[in-house]
């Protein structure tokens, strides 16, 4: 029997609820993205560094700006973020956390080292 | 490739609401996805509400409930009832699970019943598995062997190499697992998706399959195994408790151990 053509796909990201672990993945990639696009701005300080006192006053106002600054942390963030899953990556590869139970109890110790990381960043940066 | 939205013929749009009787006490609402091939129409969301005191205690209790009593065109797949066969594999409340096995209970207030997710729908809760069975027999999963049997018996394992089996054989091949890994919802054509992929596993993990390395071969490619981004769906999803990303994992260890 001929199948009918008209078929709907069913309902997915739509209705489909993540486990953490899925929005961590997700984010991971999201924040390698961001990381990438963040690097522009590291090249705009470099240039600003190395073009003269008056460059680097503009530079120097930008980053000031408060929004600029959350800019700024959600970077830092965003990179020990992406760090950490990275490191959890490493540690999947070698056959090891998979277990059902502790899939939620490892992704909470990599926002929480995620996010004592960027404290800490903030404090002696 | 990756479509984050429906296709327009797949659209879901509010259906009918069948009332509970006036006497019922123990009131729950189940809204269920409904698509009928022969209406033209787009796929609707009808909402039951039924009497749990006058119901079974599972969802597909509740589901066959509403087929004998109130709306006999719902269409779905069972038959063991009890975990073993995979036929009622859905999606509830967001999750994939067997329909037979999850308890009405273990849910609060609503309970939103769909397919199987980015499935081709045949009819309701229906999905058509040609393909998820096609890649199934892709993997050959048969053992096979180069030495001759043994003369006078079967082909023997020890305790520890049948043990090695446990967690993989277990597998009903209900798809719940790959219909949850949206690394199987955008590339399925090539990506075989967790569920095959355990499968292909259990071979290479039988001591007594003497195929390993043209199984090995088969799956050394960027797309059949190396779409598993270790996104975990399909672990946290399997209604059996079983690891389809251990067991992809134990693969790629495979892979690199033979380099």
């Amino acid at each position: 029997m001929a199948s009918n053509p008209n078929r709907p796909t069913s309902p997915h990201l739509q209705i489909y609820q993540l486990p953490l672990t899925g929005l961590i993945s997700i984010s991971h990639r999201i924040t390698g993205v961001l990381l990438s696009v963040g690097l522009l701005f590291i090249v705009y300080i470099l240039s600003a560094t190395s073009s003269g006192i008056s460059a680097y006053g503009e530079m120097q106002a930008t980053l000031d700006h408060w929004f600029v600054t959350l800019l700024y942390w959600g970077f830092v963030f965003a990179l020990f973020f992406h760090l950490c899953h990275g490191v959890r990556h490493l540690l999947w590869d070698t056959g090891r956390s998979f277990d059902k139970e502790t899939l939620d109890y490892y992704a909470k110790i990599e926002l929480g080292a995620a996010g004592a990381l960027t404290l800490i960043a903030l404090i002696f940066i | 490739m990756a479509e984050f939205t429906l296709p327009k013929n797949s659209v879901v749009t509010e259906g009918k609401t069948f009332k509970a009787p006036a006497d019922a006490k123990n009131v729950r609402r189940f809204e269920v996805y409904r698509w009928d091939p022969d209406s033209g129409e787009n796929p609707r969301v009808d909402s039951y509400e039924l009497d749990l005191d006058d119901c079974g205690p599972m969802v597909l209790d509740a589901i066959l409930k509403i087929k004998n009593d109130i709306d006999s065109t719902l269409t779905f797949r069972r038959s063991c009832r009890e975990g073993v066969c995979g036929s009622c594999a859905m999606n509830v409340n967001g999750k994939n699970t067997l329909a037979c096995t999850k308890a009405i209970d273990s849910y609060p207030g609503t309970i939103k019943i769909y397919p199987l997710p980015h499935m081709a729908v045949v009819k309701d809760l229906v999905p058509d598995m040609t393909h998820f069975y096609a890649q199934y027999a892709s993997i050959k999963p048969w053992i096979a062997t180069q030495t001759p049997a043994p003369s006078d018996s079967e082909r023997l394992q020890s305790k520890e190499d049948r043990a090695k089996l446990d967690g993989l054989y277990e597998c009903v091949l209900c798809a719940c697992c790959s219909t949850s890994c949206p690394s199987y919802w955008w590339n399925s054509e090539r990506y075989l998706g967790p569920a095959v992929l355990l499968q292909a596993y259990r071979w290479l993990a039988d001591s007594r399959d003497e195929n390993t390395g043209a199984r090995l071969d088969e799956l050394e490619d960027p797309f059949k195994l190396y779409r598993c981004h270790t996104i975990m769906n399909c672990t946290d999803t399997c209604p059996k408790g079983l690891n389809p990303a251990k067991a992809i994992a134990e693969t790629k260890k495979m892979l690199v151990k033979r380099q």
